[in-house]
């Protein structure tokens, strides 16, 4: 699987639900549709619900990684306005 | 619109709802209402749109806060007593929520100041408590094209409709005339358990943020009553008549009338 190239990244480091997700879905709702956001976090929760919530609002979620011993990294793709 | 780290924290809970998100808490903060009447409607639809984050509120009354007010007019306190209405409601507003601002009109609303002071405004609320206002504000909302949000409550039934002018009915569609001083009466004379402004003002708010981010059905062409005694809501379809005075097809009310009669206003 080629690299995807997000056009926008969010830190959301140390923020706890419901504000991960608020931040998502505002960053979210500031891009077009077809565009990947990134979102790094470490609020372990949120590594599940956040994909889940993206899914229920129609988003495409491309990736879920864990990248270190306490940080995730996700890719969603919007899919509608 | 770019948020505010508290903005984002205050307004979480609209913002993660689909219907909302950050665009539509942005027209929210932007959007700008007319509140007639600081009592037992205006206080609860002042203080939930205040929550809620709109941009400009004004709120027109000319009474002051009296003892008897205080089971039902949620925005007064024991402590605001004798002090307008509007600067009471104002305190307890900011309080709040400093961020909203909030227009207080000390003043009597006539057919002479209505349309001056509605112009700015995108919805107007009528939480007046007699008849000459509720005609008056219906016919400067028609006249105006300014969407209205009505409520109404005595003893222990509430109305709520929402008037799109050409678009849906009106209050004269509805009720083409005042009724005659005296036949009904006020809640002065009838009484009206405490709950029910916020029952019917809290509705009225609901329908204010709705017309505001374009999401949901709201009660156009539609009375909802309320029966708090029975605990019952029903809708009466309310179709728009195309013979009504102010907004059928040959309007004979083309402009403000003098709606002064003999009504008791408390
Ligand atoms: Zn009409």
């Amino acid at each position: 699987m080629e690299d995807i190239i997000p056009n926008k990244r969010i830190d959301i480091r140390g923020l706890h639900c419901p504000y991960t997700f608020v931040k998502s879905k505002l960053a979210i709702e500031s891009m077009n549709v077809g565009e990947v956001l990134e979102i790094v976090l470490d609020y372990p929760e949120a590594s599940v619900s956040i994909p889940k919530s993206m899914q229920d609002h129609g988003h495409k979620v491309l990736k879920v990684d864990k990248i270190s011993e306490k940080d995730w990294l996700l890719l969603i793709r919007k899919e509608k306005e | 619109m770019d948020f505010t780290e508290d903005q984002i924290l205050r307004y979480s809970r609209h913002i993660i709802l689909p219907e909302v998100g950050g665009k539509g808490q942005a027209k929210i903060s932007t959007a700008k209402v007319f509140l007639v009447g600081a009592g037992g409607l205006g206080c609860p639809v002042g203080y939930f749109l205040t929550a809620a984050g709109v941009g400009k509120i004004a709120i027109i009354d000319d009474d002051h806060v009296e003892l008897s007010n205080l089971q039902r007019q949620i925005a007064h306190s024991t402590k605001t007593l004798g002090m307008p209405k509007v600067q009471s409601a104002k305190e307890t507003f900011n309080a709040l929520n400093p961020e909203v601002e909030i227009v207080p009109l000390k003043q009597r609303l006539t057919k002479d100041n209505i349309l001056g002071l509605i112009s700015d405004y995108d919805i107007v609320v009528d939480g007046s408590d007699n008849f000459p206002t509720r005609y008056l504000v219906n016919d400067a909302c028609v006249i105006a094209g300014k969407p209205l949000v009505s409520g109404a409550i005595l003893r222990f039934e509430g109305q709520v409709t929402t008037i799109l002018p050409h678009q849906g009915h009106c209050y004269r569609c509805l009720f083409e005339e005042m009724p005659p001083p005296g036949l009904v009466p006020s809640c002065q004379e009838a009484g009206v358990l405490g709950v029910l402004p916020g029952i019917v003002g809290g509705l009225q708010a609901m329908e204010v943020l709705k017309l505001i981010i374009g999401q949901g059905d709201v009660l156009k062409e539609t009375l909802l009553i309320i029966d708090a005694l029975k605990t019952t809501f029903r809708k009466v379809k309310v179709p728009k008549n195309p013979k009504c005075p102010v907004c059928g097809e040959n309007p004979t009310i083309t402009e403000l009338l003098d709606y002064n009669a003999a009504y008791c206003s408390a």
